[in-house]
């Protein structure tokens, strides 16, 4: 079981990184929307072996249920519609890869040079999900300390991000109502 | 005659016992692989997610550099927060299981709603203007 948990990580992996590539390299757009689903997935099931169960849960209702649909969507607006087949144009690949693969160097360079000391691999395995899993205590709920962090610690930003999403909501509709023009 | 027959046959069945013992060997190298891989344990490491994380904001950096379609950078974008809520929740994660972290990425996910949608009602009021979405054709404000 325990080889399984590994084998199954590893999936979970290419299926996030090589979705992303199609969502990167592929020519057509619609394509790259469908792909942005796989990457979506992937990473909700790395929050669940990172023990997030609640941001695993939001990841997929909010970036899987909203955000891919309203992408999906602003495709299908913004282009002529004959078939699914919509190509879209690349410039400056090859100038874009040069900056790109520099920083890409520089970031694992780092990762692997920085001495992470103070957070030492993890000697047993996150266990996620399943009553027996919490009452052996390998994972806890994450919900109840997030909520209680929300309305306590991060009350401001909280009532910030609340007041953030509703300018958000009410610019978008004022941006993408149909005005009949005057002149 | 016979006796070539019987060095083919032996001959054949010499290389079977070859080909199964490469094969035998192939899986051997294969469980020693998985055997490896597990012992590394990858998934409880923080340089996995680390890695993981840059590799997706390197994707979504390219994908912001070399689209042309405002929609297609949109997408790029939101690799790009996907990667920094990532590391947001490993470093959480491996910080004692310290909530912090995870309530860091909960406002990354608000942020990246609010964004995409009104990043969207940009692009369909210019796809209106201009009918394209391409973000370089957006110049109507240049001089």
């Amino acid at each position: 079981m325990e080889i399984l948990k590994h084998i199954i990580f590893y999936l979970f992996v290419a299926m996030t990184i090589g979705s992303a590539c199609v969502v990167v390299f592929h020519r057509r757009i619609i394509y790259s929307a469908f792909a942005l689903l796989g990457t979506f997935f992937g990473v909700a099931a790395l929050y669940l072996y990172l023990c997030a169960d609640f941001l695993a849960a939001s990841q997929v209702l909010i970036y899987v249920g909203g955000i891919l649909t309203l992408i999906i969507f602003g495709v299908f607006l913004t282009a002529k519609i004959t078939s699914l087949d919509i190509p879209q144009q690349t410039h400056q690949r090859f100038i874009a890869l040069v900056p790109a693969a520099l920083l890409g160097a520089g970031l694992v360079g780092m990762i692997y040079g920085t001495d992470w000391k103070g957070l030492p691999p993890l000697s047993s395995p996150p266990v996620t999900g399943g009553e027996a899993a919490f009452a052996a205590g390998g994972a806890q709920p994450t919900a109840k300390g997030l909520g209680r962090l929300l309305l306590t610690d991060y009350l401001v930003p909280f009532e910030v991000a609340s007041m953030l999403l509703l300018a958000a909501l009410v610019g978008a509709m004022r941006l993408a109502r149909f005005y009949r023009r005057e002149d | 005659m016979q006796c070539g027959w019987q060095d083919s046959t032996e001959g054949k069945i010499k290389l079977y016992h070859k080909e199964h013992k490469e094969h035998k060997r192939f899986i051997h190298t294969f469980v020693n692989f998985v055997v490896f891989v597990v012992k590394i344990g990858a998934m409880n490491h923080l340089t996995t997610y680390l890695i993981i994380s840059a590799i997706l904001f390197i994707l979504g950096l390219l994908a912001m550099m070399t689209r042309k379609n405002g929609v297609s950078v949109l997408m790029g974008v939101e690799l790009i927060l996907n990667a920094a809520g990532l590391n947001f929740v490993a470093f959480s994660r491996f910080n004692g299981g310290n909530l912090n972290g995870q309530a860091a990425a909960l406002f990354i996910m608000i942020i990246a709603a609010a964004e995409a949608a009104v990043a969207l009602a940009i692009f369909l009021n210019l796809y209106r203007l201009q009918a394209t979405a391409e973000v370089d054709k957006a110049s109507l404000m240049k001089g």
